[in-house]
């Protein structure tokens, strides 16, 4: 690691909820100003370890620090100086967008409470929406009320738990935008994403797998590191669901997925998979391609990879 | 479309598995019922007995000791040791009594003379329903149980008078119980639901986790969402205090200003009970019905709708375990009575560590992490 001063330094983090052990001894170090993509099957522990480092849920073992304070012992400090975005959109939709907001400002107690709330708005374009009821909102516009509500006590660190699930993908990209804005300014960002776009905008991705970070790294050491060979099929409809369903439990064939009129057949070790794709190569109005995978060629072999299995 | 009898079926099987498996919601609506008819069935009692009587003895001659006895046997009357007519009253202003039993000086000889004195009996009738059966009583007594006290007169019909005060109400109005009543009853319905659904609409929204995630502390949440309806309780007050004084005539002898510090404990009390079970209730569903579940005993065994004095011991300590129980005191004991400060006194402390305790409790259940 560099010596830049770290975000977030846990070690050993463990949470069980009853005899469910959801995180089992993560470890995780985010680096200041960094972007860091959170990736995982869902119940992999994602939500579990945000919860943990903003101090809504106290870790069973583990310790570490979270911008330099005690994640077990200053729970209260660490709440705020951290920006925290629920899954679920958590504010009330019985208010208006400038309700909400003020309600927040109140609530940490910020000084210049007008002129923060007209610039967040302004920065997250909800000028014009803000006597809208919450409630009212489309999807993409509560997320961003959500994110102004996070940013407006200045947080060093960005706590997002899946903060575009549900948004289209203008709303997306402009979102992820903002991101980049705000870390650009120095603020950490751990953010937990399923859409491989998302990752790959982020400056590291941590992946984890039962409770545990499995594969850390930029999105292109990532596709490196995971050694998966992928071919890709182009042609006649027809041939090419046949190869889909013959190919799918062939030995050496790790993941075979159709994408409108190509089809995209994976596997870590390329001479079984060569053998396996072998007759379909010889087959008539099948054309086969060697291309080097992409994240989500990688997400999905680490996804149905029984090692990792949740 | 035609009616399906599979369609109703699948429908009917999805909601008997979800009432399965919300257990606390089936424990409630079968053990609810069951409570409540063994609490209320022994508890409630329409035809009191035994109320507490103060006695002022003017005479202490056999007739006379003859007369306390046979109201004795009546089982209608507690009679307690004899006492001034000074203290006896203030016993009835501070609702230790419900009556006042007073033979006058001089029972025996004006009797002996047929002269037919005047026994009085006064009853507490703020709540006309919970005396009048032992008047009923009393106004048999006497008949026949002189003789023998009266040796060689001839047994007269009719050996003394009853003169019977009714304090307080002396018209039996009861609405003049009613209307007290029914300020504390409103006032611990809606405290009570109002507050119980705050926290528990919080979870079941989703905004619990943020709040959570900001820095407030529990207690600025707590007062935060009760101090609303602190205000709200005493616009209740207003409205039920106004129309009961104007529309029904209820007498308004005490001082409003107490009434309404009085009041204010009261709500407050309401208020921590309603935050406790919101703490408590996993949905909004659940929190209703615990506020029922506190709501149905405090009506019932408050001494609103039956006589307090004339329920089973338990039930009464139950009953004193209940705000709504002092409130009906305090409120009747001003209002009616015109009791001062120090009379209702003995109320309001109950109703003060009741809120002390229940809001200690409910802080506590406030969890500050999702855990």
């Amino acid at each position: 690691m560099t010596a830049a001063p770290l975000a977030i330094d846990v070690r050993g983090l463990h949470k069980s909820f009853g005899p469910r052990a959801v995180v089992q001894g993560l470890d995780l170090r985010v680096a200041r100003g960094q972007i860091c993509g959170f990736l995982g099957a869902n119940g992999s522990g994602k939500t579990t370890t945000l919860r943990m480092l903003c101090g809504l849920l106290t870790p069973d073992a583990g310790e570490g620090t979270c911008l330099e304070l005690d994640i077990r012992k200053d729970a209260a400090r660490i709440r705020r100086r951290v920006g925290y975005m629920t899954q679920r959109f958590s504010f009330y939709e019985d208010l208006t967008v400038q309700e909400n907001l003020d309600f927040v400002a109140r609530l940490y107690e910020l000084p210049d409470r007008e002129r923060r709330i007209d610039a967040v708005l302004q920065r997250a374009g909800l000028t014009d929406r803000r006597t809208q009821l919450a409630g009212e909102l489309s999807g993409g516009w509560k997320q961003r009320l959500a994110l102004a509500a996070c940013v407006l006590h200045e947080p060093e660190l960005l706590l997002l738990d899946e903060p575009t699930a549900g948004v289209d993908p203008k709303a997306r990209r402009e979102f992820w935008d903002l991101i980049h804005v705000l870390a650009s300014e120095g603020i950490t960002v751990l953010v937990s994403t399923h859409y491989m776009d998302e990752a790959e905008r982020c400056h590291r991705i941590v992946y984890l797998a039962g409770g545990k970070v499995v594969v850390e790294g930029s999105a292109e050491e990532v596709v490196a590191r995971s050694g998966l060979v992928t071919f890709v099929g182009t042609g006649e409809q027809e041939a090419l669901s046949e190869a889909a369903a013959a190919l799918e439990p062939a030995p050496g064939v790790e993941s075979v997925a159709m994408f409108g009129q190509t089809l995209r057949v994976s596997g870590t070790h390329r001479q079984a998979l060569e053998k396996a794709l072998a007759p379909w190569r010889a087959r008539q109005g099948l054309t086969w391609v060697d291309e080097p995978p992409t994240l989500e060629d990688v997400f999905i072999h680490l996804l149905s990879d029984r090692r990792f299995a949740a | 479309m035609n009616l399906s009898v599979h369609r109703f079926v699948a429908v009917l099987q999805k909601e008997l598995i979800q009432a399965r498996r919300d257990r606390f919601t089936l424990a409630l609506m079968i053990g609810m019922p069951l409570v409540q008819l063994f609490l209320f069935g022994f508890a409630i009692n329409t035809d009191p007995k035994h109320l507490p009587t103060a006695l002022v003895m003017g005479d202490d001659s056999r007739p006379a000791r003859s007369l306390v006895e046979s109201m004795r046997a009546t089982e209608y009357f507690d009679i307690s040791q004899p006492t001034s007519p000074a203290e006896a009253e203030r016993a009835m202003a501070r609702g230790d009594v419900l009556f006042v039993l007073e033979v006058p000086v001089d029972f025996a000889r004006l009797m002996e003379r047929q002269e037919r004195p005047a026994v009085l009996l006064a009853a507490d009738a703020t709540d006309p329903t919970a005396v009048s059966s032992a008047f009923a009583a009393a106004s048999g007594v006497g008949q026949g149980l002189l003789a023998r006290d009266l040796p060689g007169a001839a047994p007269p019909a009719r050996p003394f008078d009853w003169r019977v005060h009714r304090r307080y109400n002396p018209e039996g109005i009861t609405a003049y119980n009613i209307v007290p009543g029914l300020i504390g009853t409103l006032l611990t319905f809606t405290l009570v639901v109002i507050t119980a659904l705050a926290v528990t609409r919080e979870r079941e929204r989703g905004t619990m986790e943020n709040l959570l995630a900001m820095p407030v502390r529990p207690l600025e949440v707590m007062l935060g969402k009760i101090v609303p309806y602190i205000f709200l309780g005493y616009v209740q007050v207003a409205l039920i205090l106004g129309a009961a004084v104007l529309v029904f005539q209820v007498p308004l002898r005490g001082s409003v200003l107490l009434l309404l510090v009085g009041l204010g404990l009261f709500i407050a009390a309401n208020l921590a009970v309603g935050f406790t079970f919101s703490t408590l209730a996993r949905n909004q569903l659940q929190a209703m019905q615990m506020a029922v579940f506190f709501i149905l005993p405090s009506i019932l065994l408050s001494g609103f709708m039956f006589p307090f004095a004339g329920m089973p011991g338990w039930a009464r300590v139950l009953g004193e375990m209940l705000p709504l129980t002092h409130a009906l005191r305090l409120i009747r004991g001003i209002l009616l009575k015109g009791n001062g400060a120090l009379d209702v006194l003995p109320h309001l402390l109950p109703l003060m560590l009741f809120s002390v305790v229940v809001g200690t409790l409910a802080i506590r259940g406030y969890r500050q992490t999702l855990d």
